[in-house]
């Protein structure tokens, strides 16, 4: 549901009035408005604040690995509105076992390349993405390295295994 | 062997090759050629692969691979204090790494909230943020000529990008990896006669930019190879995340700078050059106003430069001065407390972004309230805007695409991270 703090909030408030449910929680902290959004919503969420609240830009998708909370994943996306001249960043929670969301390809062409980073990086799967592999990693690498459980030094794979 | 199958092959991809990094039809059905162009190839500016199909002297498709230099910054920023990850933020982009710990200390700085930085580092940070972005506009303008054949900018361009690594050294002993803006202010204290310094190099500086446009505008080569090539509508721009000179270009008018200002821009006076042609020309166009719209800022920025402190009064984030440190207690314990544990930064997340010389860039940055950043993310305005290359080569002459890649002006090393 819609905080408080964002009832004034001419694209949250109308967001929230035009997909009830969609918005599960939010905050404003550092005038930065922030929305939690149901995963299973998101494309339609996002189809609905880039046609009728023109956020025409998507800065970046990303995620942060909260291990061990669970729900484990957070994926952000930071969306922008130039005519309002203002940025909004909505949520996602995604447990470890289903760490799964519908992929928004379909309404920024942008989205391709920070999801398969997203992917890369975190493991995080998009579904009817058109082409979702490593982009910065090599193709056969093991692991998503910005999960907290990698490692940040070094790799199981050594040099005597070579030998 | 770990040896991917994407680093393995020669100059002619197979079809299993084409699979991994994306989706072209199979080449064997027709006479067209597929070219591997890169990852070394001097007219990529780094380490890029492009996987091209052509038809004759026509690029079909266009696919490019990133990744050969990644270092994993993102991952090695959870792992330093909040406030040596500033010295990472310089790696990312070795052409604005100004930029990149401005951005980095404004995203921690709202974190952390209750901080001032006083106005003299304020506007000192806008005087070498404009400065880099000179010396990476001079860079690009140098590189970009040379590849279509312009060998004297070159030349020319990096003549005076040498007196700004000079001025980069004055302030804070290293040419490129500056690390000059921290959290909290500056890195030091400015130096002795860099009003000086400051002051030659830009009185002289505008009558080189018109040694450029006089090399350049009247050159027939370069119109010819320039105007007209590399169009893309604005709408498939903004939706493929292009930012900065090549959006102006493209006549939107949208500047970090002027929208959403940050560390006193508000108090300058500059223009957004823009620009509605939207070709290699009219990018070339934006980015040498550019350079006299900061000439104009360093000048304002010279002259009005407030007297004050250089960092903020927050004797938790800033190392105290030597002299305290040696007869203070407390002074002494916050120095300690400093350099063995670093600053707790208060849980959160902070979104910043700044106008780099390449467009947005803009740091997510999350605390769980420890003294080490918990995520640090990287929006690099050079991986937005390669997302634009296939729109930008595809159904093109080959030809045109060293000219077209060259105006898109990235930094592959701001791309992988």
């Amino acid at each position: 549901m819609l905080p408080d703090v964002l009832k004034e909030h001419t694209a949250a408030a109308a967001l929230d009035a035009a997909i009830p449910g969609a918005i599960t929680a939010g905050h404003a902290e550092r005038n930065e408005p922030t929305l939690w959004i149901a995963p299973e919503q998101i494309v339609e969420v996002c189809r609905f604040l880039k046609d009728q609240q023109r956020f025409v830009r998507l800065s970046a998708i990303t995620a942060v690995d909260w291990l061990p909370a669970d729900p484990r994943f957070e994926v952000v996306y930071l969306l922008h509105s130039l005519e309002r001249n203002q940025r909004l960043r909505l949520k996602c929670w995604l447990t470890e076992s289903a760490c799964e969301i519908e992929s928004v390809t379909g309404v920024w062409r942008t989205a391709d390349w920070y999801e398969r980073e997203v992917f890369d990086m975190f493991g995080v799967r998009f579904r009817n993405h058109p082409n979702l592999t490593r982009i910065l990693m090599p193709s056969d690498w093991e692991g998503h390295p910005l999960r907290k459980d990698y490692p940040v030094h070094g790799h199981k794979y050594s040099y005597q295994d070579e030998q | 062997m770990r040896e991917s199958i994407l680093h393995t092959d020669s100059i002619t991809a197979t079809d299993a090759t084409l699979e991994t990094v994306g989706r072209i039809a199979s080449p064997s059905t027709s006479k067209r050629m597929v070219l591997n162009m890169g990852p070394q190839h001097p007219s990529t500016h780094g380490v890029l692969r492009i996987v091209l199909e052509l038809d004759g002297e026509t690029i079909l498709k266009a696919v490019p691979d990133i990744g050969f230099l990644h270092t994993g910054i993102e991952k090695q920023c959870e792992v330093k204090t909040w406030q040596q990850a500033v010295t990472l933020t310089d790696r990312v982009d070795y052409l604005s790494n100004l930029s990149n710990n401005l951005v980095y200390a404004l995203s921690v700085e709202k974190l952390i909230g209750d901080i001032e930085i006083p106005p003299k580092a304020q506007w000192m940070r806008v005087l070498l943020v404009e400065f880099q972005r000179l010396n990476s506009h001079l860079v690009w303008l140098g590189t970009h000529a040379l590849d279509i054949g312009a060998m004297t900018m070159f030349f020319y361009c990096f003549r005076e990008r040498e007196d700004i690594l000079r001025i980069f050294e004055m302030f804070s002993g290293q040419r490129m990896m500056t690390s000059y803006i921290r959290i909290g202010g500056l890195a030091l204290e400015p130096p002795r006669g860099w009003q000086q310094a400051v002051g030659k190099f830009i009185n002289a500086f505008p009558s080189k930019v018109d040694e450029y446009e006089e090399l350049l505008n009247s050159n027939p080569i370069w119109m010819r190879r320039t105007q007209g090539v590399g169009f893309v509508p604005l709408e498939d721009l903004l939706d493929l995340g292009v930012t900065g000179p090549m959006i102006r270009a493209a006549g939107l008018k949208w500047d970090v700078r002027k929208d959403e200002p940050y560390s006193s821009y508000d108090q300058f006076e500059f223009e957004i050059p823009v620009h509605t042609e939207n070709d290699v020309f009219a990018r070339y166009r934006v980015r040498v106003e550019e350079m006299r719209q900061s000439a104009r800022i360093i000048k304002q920025a010279l002259e009005g430069m407030p007297e004050g402190a250089w960092q903020a009064a927050a004797p938790k984030i800033v190392l105290p001065e030597r002299e305290k440190m040696k007869t203070q207690m407390e002074a002494l314990i916050y120095h300690f407390k400093i350099v063995t544990e670093g600053f707790r930064v208060p849980a959160g997340e902070a979104y910043q972004a700044v106008e780099s010389p390449r467009g947005e860039i803009g740091y997510y940055v999350v605390s769980n309230g420890t003294s080490k950043p918990y995520r640090v993310f990287m929006r690099t305005p050079s991986f937005g805007n390669l997302q634009a290359l296939a729109p930008l080569l595809e159904g093109r002459l080959l030809a045109d695409s060293i000219a077209s890649l060259g105006s898109m002006d990235f930094v592959l090393g701001d791309v992988d991270r």
